[in-house]
């Protein structure tokens, strides 16, 4: 008897799906690992996996529109003589001229200066453009310290001491020699068109009693004017918020793995750090063990791409919010009206992430001055300001259906988790229920 | 000459004093006593301020300087003239690490020792060290000149770009592209000129070895994979 197999559809691997399939045969191929920018593409446990409960009839709302819902916040009233004020609760994070052309920084500091908020430099130093036409300029001190300069310290309005990013905990920075251009190599004290590698520890402190000392010393220069900042990427969330307010921060700001790069290993993007979701608690307990949540404020970044998700983080105990790929998209990353160019280097609008190559048909991750001059920086910090403006009128909105007169008032009370996993990591009941995995030590 | 007694004043007057030294001012000579360890002891300076510090200092002294002669009558201890823009720092003791760090410009002298990752990622400063040097001493150091008249320690040079060391006594090891270099006429000259700004008077510059980049790993190359 002859064994007729009926016809089966063709099954793919979950575990070596066609991206893991693909990367095996790159890597037989090349011989190096993937470098690409933006953050993780896995799905992980993320703000989605909460929803605000709204008022009912043990909590009124506020009327939208007329009853007033306050947005502005101060950033650095522990130590410095200068703390920051901001109109809204959501700044620029981070990101370097070298990894952006400088009218993508230009159009960053338009963005937000006509917003009310602040932007920030990158590992790669200040330039004039950005400092020009950001109100509210945050100056990274950073491990490679490329640029640094005390000139640059007295004029920026804040100083960020760069530990760590959310994407690349523990990890430095690389900027490939396609993007190494004249201006850049010369910023940085580099020779030009090589691959520039940054280094992931600072070369003049290593614990926090250094850090505590370096603190001091950058007071110190800057007569304790500004307000001094230590970023950490989303580790040990707890205990480096602990150890930096120990160190004497102003103000913490923590980086979810989601958090976007310019470019490094997709390893490292993929498989190093916490969630987002799961930073904020942790870190809100440690200030509060301390004494010190809302004196020391708390940034918080990786992912954030809407109203929504800056109420929740506010909820969950952050003072702001910070964005980076969203700033991106907003001023026209990624956008499918490059759709064309985009299928030339072998990508698609949405899904293009070489940033490091510096080809970036949208001109903002590119140092290539005919690309570069695509982004017209006056128009595309108009678009960031529309942006931040319908991000912050959401959060208003759902403050206000929370019955909040200011952001800041919005709790872990408000909130409720759709998954178990979401319900652990925010700390909120799964919904319809009064628990959270680990309430109750079960 | 105003005198700062750091166990009377707050080291906050002695550095908002030199601050408020206006460019072109007269009385630009500062002295401190007592410094006791003291960190951040004359940081941010950006006039041409004299100052001597009777004693040895803590972390970060003359940090960022831009301008000043910062002379220590004693030891300093980690990331002394750290990111120093222009101007002289001038140690009469030993320094302890990252001396000189990120610098960017002027001169530090260390009279006696230097401890590990002296220089490290410098760029642009002078380093003269008359005593011996640590181990990972310029890692990644990008431009200036280093000058070693004692010996360097393990990984001399690990992962340099485009600064010179000139050593000479012994190096324990060089650090992953770092490589002994040729001593050609414009670097005894430049040498010649550093050793006379920092006060070597007995010693040749024909007794140094000169390192550098190979270059080697300006470029990723998987063939070099187990550098990096
Ligand atoms: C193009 C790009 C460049 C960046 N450069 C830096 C940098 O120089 N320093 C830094 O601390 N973080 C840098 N980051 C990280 C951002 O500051 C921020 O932590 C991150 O983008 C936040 O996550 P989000 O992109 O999901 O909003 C960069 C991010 C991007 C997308």
């Amino acid at each position: 008897m002859s064994y007729h197999n009926p016809p089966t559809p063709p099954r793919k691997s979950a575990t070596f799906d066609d991206a893991t399939m693909a990367e095996i045969r790159r890597a037989a191929a090349t011989g190096i690992y993937d470098i690409r920018g933006g953050g993780t593409k896995r799905k992980v446990p993320h703000f989605d996996d909460l929803l605000f409960l709204g008022a009912s009839i043990s909590r009124y709302p506020l009327e939208g529109y007329r009853e007033r819902c306050e947005t502005s916040v101060t950033l650095g009233t522990r130590f410095a003589k200068k703390p920051i004020h901001l109109k809204i609760p959501i700044t620029i994070a981070g990101m370097s001229f070298g990894a952006l052309s400088g009218n993508a920084k230009e159009a960053l500091g338009r963005g937000a200066t006509l917003a009310g908020t602040s932007t920030t430099t990158g590992d790669g130093g200040m330039t004039d453009e950005e400092r020009g036409h950001s109100q509210s300029l945050v100056y990274q001190y950073l491990p490679s310290r490329y640029g640094m300069n005390p000139k640059d310290l007295r004029r920026a309005d804040a100083i960020e001491v760069v530990v760590g990013q959310g994407a690349k905990p523990g990890g430095g920075g690389m900027l490939l020699g396609q993007k190494i251009s004249p201006r850049v190599a010369k910023m940085r004290n580099l020779p030009e068109g090589i691959d520039q590698r940054s280094a992931c520890r600072h070369p003049d402190w290593t614990g926090p009693d250094d850090l505590e000392i370096k603190i001091n010393e950058l007071r110190e220069i800057t007569d304790w004017e500004k307000p001094i900042y230590v970023k950490v990427g989303g580790a040990r969330p707890y205990y480096d918020t602990a150890l930096a307010v120990k160190s004497g921060a102003d103000v913490v700001v923590l980086d979810g793995m989601q958090g976007g790069t310019a470019a490094t290993q997709d390893v490292f993007i993929e498989n190093v750090g916490m969630p987002t979701l799961a930073c904020i608690r942790p870190a809100v307990q440690a200030l509060q063990d301390l004494g010190m949540h809302r004196e020391v404020q708390l940034i918080v970044s990786g992912g954030i791409r809407s109203g929504a998700d800056v109420a929740k983080a506010l909820a969950l105990g952050a003072d702001a919010v910070a964005i980076g790929t969203a700033a991106l998209v907003a001023i026209g990353d990624n956008d499918p009206k490059w759709e064309e160019e985009y299928r030339k280097l072998g990508s698609t609008a949405g899904a293009y992430d070489d940033w490091h190559e510096g080809k970036d048909p949208a001109g903002i991750t590119t140092q290539d001055p005919e690309l570069a001059q695509r982004l017209d920086p006056v128009l595309a910090g108009r678009r960031l300001a529309n942006y931040l403006k319908v991000m912050t009128l959401e959060a208003q909105t759902i403050a206000r259906a929370c019955g909040k007169n200011h952001l800041h008032n919005l709790e872990p009370e408000d909130l409720c988790a759709l998954t178990m996993e979401a319900a652990a990591m925010a700390q909120v009941p799964l919904a319809g229920t009064s628990w959270y995995p680990g309430k109750g030590s079960f | 000459m105003p005198v700062f007694d750091l166990t009377a004043t707050p080291l906050r007057e002695f550095n908002q004093a030199l601050h408020d030294v206006k460019s072109g001012a007269n009385d630009t000579a500062f002295e401190v006593v007592n410094p006791r360890g003291h960190h951040s002891v004359a940081v941010g300076i950006d006039a041409p301020v004299v100052v001597d510090v009777r004693g040895s200092v803590g972390y970060y002294c003359a940090g960022m300087n831009d301008g000043g002669t910062v002379t220590v009558h004693g030891s300093a201890g980690p990331g002394v003239a750290e990111n120093m823009m222009s101007g002289t720092v001038v140690i009469e003791g030993d320094a302890s690490q990252y001396a000189g760090a990120t610098g960017r410009g002027g001169l530090l002298v260390i009279k006696g020792n230097a401890a590990s990752r002296c220089g490290i990622s410098m760029k642009g400063i002078d380093i003269v060290v008359h005593g011996s040097i640590g181990h990972m001493s310029a890692f990644m150091a990008q431009s200036g000149n280093l000058v070693v008249l004692g010996d360097a320690g393990e990984a001399l040079g690990d992962s340099l770009y485009e600064a010179r060391l000139f050593v000479r006594g012994s190096v324990k090891s060089l650090g992953a592209d770092c490589i002994e270099k040729e001593m050609r006429p414009e670097h005894i000259e430049v040498l010649s000129g550093l050793l006379e700004k920092a006060g070597v008077t007995d010693v040749k510059p024909e007794e140094f070895k000169r390192y550098g980049s190979a270059r080697k790993l300006y470029t990723f190359n998987i063939d070099n994979a187990d550098a990096y």
